[in-house]
């Protein structure tokens, strides 16, 4: 291992995860609700009454930021280096496994690791490892 | 006006996603990745995130309504279930694949990357298949 320092960016990795903190800050003291997105997008499937409108604007709230970015011409190159295959598999597995999970790296990561909970922190643990695991082996040994 | 908030919270969550580089595959996988050449930036976005709503959460745990009256709703549960490690392990493999989670994944369809359509799509149709089976369970 050596750390790329060229990549490196701590100062904006912290002003933006500031930034996501205090998004779950606004969702939990306003709205009431974990700011997790695979529940938010997963609750759209399964309706219950008055309960989309806010999702629906949280998403939209979400997507509407690149365009914001983009208008100030600070939209940062996103690379998407995986091929067709592999992003169609995965986005299935992400589907899938974080409805099971009952979250993900935002619900559990997140908001689930400041609220103190064992459950969050061992879905945490677990994804943050087969993740390492599977990055690793498909930037080395798997070629899509 | 909880249209409102939520529509705020989530272009500063879309923000903070593309500000610290997380809506960023490669950079994502950069971080997993920890035999390459490591970018430990993710880490910084974690202690960010966390430190900032860990303080709305001690608030949100002592309080039952929101400041705008709503019912403050926290997970309930407690139980280790293998769903729960299963579904993590499952979830990790596809994020250790693309590089993309929920939340990076819809900020690159906005931001207007065919891939993350593409991953999108395909993720809306694993959630389906969860639901679908949800169902199948419960009638048998």
């Amino acid at each position: 291992m050596s750390i790329d320092f060229v990549h490196f960016t701590p100062g904006w990795a912290l002003a933006g995860g500031l930034l996501i903190g205090l998004a779950a800050a606004v969702l939990i003291l306003f709205n009431g609700r974990v700011c997790g997105i695979s529940g938010i997008v997963g609750g759209l499937l399964k309706p219950k009454r008055d309960d989309s409108a806010w999702r629906l604007a949280f998403l939209v709230g979400m997507m509407g930021a690149p365009l914001l970015f983009r208008y100030l011409d600070r939209l940062p190159i996103l690379d998407v280096q995986a091929g067709w295959s592999t992003i169609l598999i995965a986005g299935f597995l992400v589907g899938i496994g974080t409805r099971y999970a009952g979250g993900c790296t935002s619900g559990h990561g997140v908001c689930g690791l400041a609220r103190g909970s064992l459950r969050s922190l061992l879905a945490t643990l677990t994804f943050m490892t087969v993740g390492i695991l599977m990055a690793i082996l498909h930037a080395h040994w798997l070629t899509t | 006006m909880a249209i409102l908030s939520a529509l705020i919270a989530g272009f500063i969550f879309g923000s903070g996603l593309l500000f610290s580089g997380m809506a960023n595959p490669a950079k994502v996988l950069n971080f997993l990745d920890l035999t390459g050449h490591w970018d430990p930036s993710l880490a910084f976005v974690m202690i960010g995130a966390i430190s900032i709503s860990a303080v709305a959460f001690l608030i949100a745990m002592r309080r039952r309504r929101s400041l705008l009256a709503l019912p403050i709703q926290l997970p309930i549960g407690k139980n280790i279930t293998l769903r729960l490690m299963m579904g993590s392990a499952v979830f990790g493999i596809g994020w250790g694949l693309a590089g993309f989670c929920p939340g990076p994944a819809l900020v690159a369809m906005g931001a207007g990357y065919a891939k993350a359509w593409g991953f999108g799509i395909a993720m809306l149709f694993g959630m389906a298949a969860f639901e679908w089976l949800e169902k199948i369970n419960v009638q048998s």
